[in-house]
């Protein structure tokens, strides 16, 4: 039997992240396809109730230590190569998140192996892997083979359902004794929480954008709700800020800010030249505009061609159905 | 009435300028304060013309340089046009200080410095691929020849510049100047990719290193090819190339397409049969306007469109209020929201709007968007449009 | 304080990206490359860390196209020294540059020891390595990523801000030297008048290195394409509550919701 999938969950400030759960699919899609085990692996500091939930995993390693309360790259990325080293893993899938970042990069230094970056999916082919990567911003895919195993590979947020990655079994767990480096160079002294004022449009992965669609000041409780069900806060054209609505410092466009969050919903926005400046790059567009010819489904992925007054209310209800 | 001319010394800086007899004569002011008087932003700007002068004269220059109270400056001709001693503050005075200015700014308001950027990087201030500056073309309705692939000298070469090449709404124009140029059966060509912004709002914003090298590189694309004279829908670009790029050589006739096309009036007066039934308030701008005095030229043109009556703004002609965006100040509007200044377009479009036109006319490119912005900030945009004057020439064609 | 600037050229997605008739690497064609952005913040941080501290920013760039430009601009910015490292083909991916680059270092006169090795925290072509963490290992230094605020302090103590999700933030200490990887500068990259630019094309130089690349690489593209993009948005249509649902059902599926 090759050697184990493994796939590092993800823990910050208490809890699992969910593209832990999305790797959990993705690996146990790989693992079966080449009859290996699908490990999770987890640093954590009193996190033996977290390694339970990762029922798609044929184990949980999981080491609990003070010292990995916090996921700091240097720390994690030493205990995790002394462990790659112990237990002799094939692939490592590790999630492309501010959390996870630093080991995307360290992992594979350290262990002095491949990685394979920005992947949205990997597929067993024959012995060895395939990995389709996006690449220079999304503009072009690629398909690539690691030349050798193991590999450790940086995974995209979305490469599957986070839902496939639940289960509710619960899987072998064991408490494995990684080394917490005594002194590496890096200490986190703590968290600053975002300032207190008016929050920074350009550092949110969620914003809902108002323009003059949105009609008045008094609807913008509507984009508010709505931003605050998915995490995000609500930003605006120039014309919605011009006319008071929202402070400056919520303008995105050419004048405003730069903005290239994970999700942009447009709520009545024309799409002006000079607003797609600024949100063009999201990851995710979603445009409500009444008027179907509306520029703004140029640069949008998906549209919806109703009146946001009407529309709006009723994908507030359908959102928090979906989460409840 | 000042007039516009050729500049004789364009390359030298502010200490070189002073150096020379001409430029000492720019310090000969007689501090009457017309200048702050007439300047759009002259309540909010600390070194007004009369004060800079005051300053270089006694020698606290660096006072003024270490500033960025400048960049207030949007190039607007009022004080070139009213000082009582006839000094080229707005184009001579004016960018020989600001050049300095930008060259100890700590900080460039971001809008500027990418604007400033992308034009060195790709030859247009919206960082557009080169590659689709003649993708609007295709659209066009009519052949728009590339004087490269067309092989052969032509009469005019119509430098389409960056908002009309770029823009939606300045493609429109675009597309209107192109009809226009057949249905007059002109001989003419554009340069397609190998087009690049002339260059005259870094100049004016002070960006001289950025104006030299795009002003080498388009006299080195003209002078690949042969034609009778040049044409441009952007006054700016008319304004470098008329009286800036002589300089460097290129000595070739220069046109604007408003003044273009009323020279042709009587030749296309048969074709102007559609009815457009609008009244039309004409905004004139300031370089066209006020720097060039070509005032009668757009009247004439809307005059000779059936359906049409034109109505006057309070300030117009050489008086026009200005639309805010020359000089950098098309990058510049957040620098000033945040100083708390008024945006200079909604002055104008509250004066269009009061004259009850529902068709503002311009002939500048930067004018479609700050006016279209204007009117939907004030709650116009369901009363009045904003056409070029090409625009409107384009629609009153018979098909 | 000695500071040391990595930067590289990317793509210029500005530009249309083609493909090579191999299928599995980009057309040169019209291909432009461009400082990448993280790296050009890197460079600001270290100049304001120079402004602030006194003594040396050094940058060192693999050789390519239009690398020389960026350089030139580095100088006018106020680098002391610029580096370039030849003997690279560039592709996708980033390793092999970065151990040739980590490798190069010390055959570079008066270069190492620094205090300070800062770079940008990721880039566009990053599909094999990046380059903070692996001139870390390489070095053995230290590295923290997603650094947005950086400051040194008297003793040799690094102090920075690193970007953790939902605009939380981690404040480190680090053990000088060490390498960071930087998502923004304190404030954005400076305009450099083109003027500046331009003198210090005429009197700056740019020193020349030989780089040996490793021959193997880890990791081969078999295939490169454009992903599909639709030229419109996908128009949902129904009644409200099917299109809301919808709407649901794409989130959903983008770990959004
Ligand atoms: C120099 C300059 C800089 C600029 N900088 C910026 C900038 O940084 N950011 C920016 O945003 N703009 C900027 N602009 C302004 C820009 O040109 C546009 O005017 C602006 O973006 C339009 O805002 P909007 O889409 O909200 O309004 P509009 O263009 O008026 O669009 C409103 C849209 O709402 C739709 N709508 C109406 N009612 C409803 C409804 N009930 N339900 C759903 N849809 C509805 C309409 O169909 C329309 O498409 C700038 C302009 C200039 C000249
Ligand atoms: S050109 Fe216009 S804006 Fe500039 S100083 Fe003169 S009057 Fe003021
Ligand atoms: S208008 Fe002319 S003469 Fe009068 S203060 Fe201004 S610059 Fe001097």
């Amino acid at each position: 039997m090759p050697g184990a999938v493994w796939v590092i969950a993800e823990q910050w400030r208490g809890g699992l992240s969910e593209v832990t759960y999305e790797l959990l699919a993705l690996g146990r899609q790989i693992a079966d396809d080449r009859g290996a085990a699908l490990e999770a692996v987890l640093l954590g500091s009193g996190v033996v109730g977290l390694a339970e939930s990762l029922g798609l995993a044929d184990r949980v390693l999981y080491a609990d230590s003070p010292a990995f309360a916090e996921p700091v790259g240097e720390v994690g990325s030493r205990a995790l190569a002394a462990l790659a080293t112990e237990r002799k893993p094939t692939v490592v899938l590790v999630p492309i998140t501010n959390v996870s970042w630093d080991l995307v990069g360290l992992l594979p230094a350290r262990l002095g192996v491949p990685l394979v970056n920005f992947c949205m999916d990997v597929a067993a082919v024959g012995d060895g892997l395939e990995a389709r990567c996006l690449v220079f911003g999304g503009k072009m895919e690629v398909r690539a083979v690691p030349e050798s195993e193991p590999v450790v590979i940086g995974v995209l947020p979305g490469a599957r359902r986070a839902d496939a990655g639940r289960s509710t079994k619960r899987p072998e767990v064991e408490p494995v004794a990684a080394p917490a480096p005594e002194t590496c160079g890096v200490r986190l002294l703590g968290y600053e929480e975002p300032e207190a004022g008016d929050i920074d449009i350009t550092q949110q992965e969620v914003l809902v954008s108002v323009g003059r669609g949105l009609q008045g000041q008094a609807n913008l409780d509507l984009a508010e709700e709505l931003a605050e069900l998915l995490g995000g806060a609500v930003s605006a054209s120039r014309p919605a800020v011009d006319m008071g609505w929202l402070p400056m410092t919520r303008q995105v466009g050419k004048s405003g800010m730069l903005v290239k969050p994970k999700l942009y919903i447009a709520l009545g926005i024309s799409g002006a030249p000079e607003h797609v400046e600024g949100m063009k790059d999201a990851a995710l567009i979603v445009a409500v505009n009444t008027d179907p010819g509306a520029p703004i489904f140029n640069v949008a992925h998906y549209g919806v061609a109703e009146d946001l007054l009407e529309f709006v209310p009723v994908l507030i209800d359908k959102v928090k159905e979906h989460k409840s | 009435m000042a007039q516009a001319s050729v500049l004789e010394i364009p390359d030298l800086t502010l200490d070189g300028l002073l150096a020379t007899p001409a430029g000492r004569e720019l310090l000969s002011c007689i501090q009457c304060g017309t200048c702050a008087g007439t300047c759009p932003y002259g309540d909010f700007m600390r070194y007004t013309p009369r004060r800079l002068i005051g300053m270089l004269r006694e020698g606290f220059i660096e006072e003024v340089l270490s500033t960025d109270d400048l960049l207030t400056c949007v190039t607007c001709y009022d004080c070139w046009a009213k000082c009582p001693r006839g000094l080229r503050l707005t184009d001579v005075l004016l960018p020989a200080v600001k050049e300095q200015v930008l060259l100890r700014l700590p900080e460039v308001p971001a809008e500027l410095q990418s604007a400033l950027a992308n034009t060195m990087r790709y030859g247009n201030p919206m960082g557009e691929s080169p590659r689709k500056r003649a993708a609007w073309v295709e659209s066009a309705g009519v052949p728009v020849p590339i004087l490269r692939d067309l092989g052969r000298p032509v009469d005019v070469l119509w430098i389409v510049e960056c908002y009309t090449a770029y823009y939606p709404r300045g493609q429109d124009n675009a597309r209107a100047t192109a009809r226009i140029l057949h249905a007059l059966g002109v001989d003419f060509a554009i340069l397609g990719n190998e087009e690049k912004c002339v260059g005259e709002c870094a100049r004016l914003v002070g960006e001289k290193g950025l104006f030299d090298t795009l002003r080498e590189q388009n006299a080195a694309t003209y002078a690949k090819y042969e034609f009778g004279s040049l044409l441009t829908c952007d006054p700016h670009a008319f304004d470098a190339l008329a009286y800036v790029y002589p300089a460097l050589g290129l000595s070739r006739p220069v046109d604007h397409t408003t003044p273009f096309v009323a020279a042709r009036l009587d030749a296309l007066r048969p074709l102007l049969t559609k009815d457009l039934g609008y009244k039309i308030t004409y905004h004139d701008s300031c370089v066209l306007g006020r720097h060039n005095h070509m005032h009668d030229e757009p009247r004439r043109i809307l005059d000779a469109l059936p359906g049409v009556s034109l109505v006057e703004m309070t300030h117009n002609r050489d008086n026009t209020i200005c639309c805010g965006g020359g000089g950098g100040g098309m990058w510049l509007d957040t620098f000033y929201k945040a100083k708390g200044y008024p945006r200079l377009s909604d002055r104008r479009v509250e004066e269009a709007l009061a004259t009850g036109a529902d068709v503002l006319a311009v002939s500048c490119p930067y004018e479609v968007p700050r006016f279209e912005d204007s009117l939907k900030v004030l709650g116009g945009d369901d009363r009045m449009v904003v056409r070029d004057v090409m625009e409107l020439v384009a629609e009153a064609l018979a098909d | 304080m000695k500071t040391l600037v990595l930067l590289k050229m990317v793509p210029d997605v500005v530009e249309e990206l083609e493909v090579a008739g191999d299928g599995a690497s980009l057309s040169r064609d019209f291909l432009r490359l461009i400082i990448n952005e993280r790296d050009e913040n890197a460079l600001e941080q270290a100049l304001i860390l120079k402004e602030r501290h006194q003594g040396t920013v050094t940058v060192v760039a693999p050789d390519a196209p239009e690398v020389d430009d960026v350089l030139y601009t580095a100088l006018a910015r106020g680098a002391d020294r610029v580096v370039k490292v030849t003997g690279l083909e560039e592709g996708v991916g980033s390793a092999e540059a970065t151990v040739t680059v980590a490798a190069a270092l010390s055959s570079v006169a008066g270069l190492l020891p620094v205090d300070l090795i800062l770079t940008g925290c990721q880039a566009i072509d990053d599909l094999d390595g990046l380059v903070g963490p692996l001139v870390a290992h390489q070095l053995g230094l230290p590295y923290v990523g997603i650094v947005t605020g950086l400051d040194v302090h008297p003793g040799g103590m690094g102090r920075c801000l690193r970007e953790y999700p939902g605009g939380v933030r981690g404040s480190f200490e680090l053990d000088l030297p060490a390498v960071v990887g930087i998502q923004g500068a304190e404030k954005p990259p400076r305009y450099v008048p083109i003027a500046k630019v331009r003198a210090a094309m005429t009197s700056g130089t740019i020193e020349t290195v030989a780089g040996s690349p490793p021959g193997a690489l880890p990791l081969r593209v078999v295939e490169m394409k454009k992903p599909e993009v639709a030229e419109r948005a996908e128009m949902i249509a129904g009644g409200l509550d099917d299109i809301a649902s919808r709407v649901c059902e794409i989130l959903a599926g983008r770990g959004l919701l």
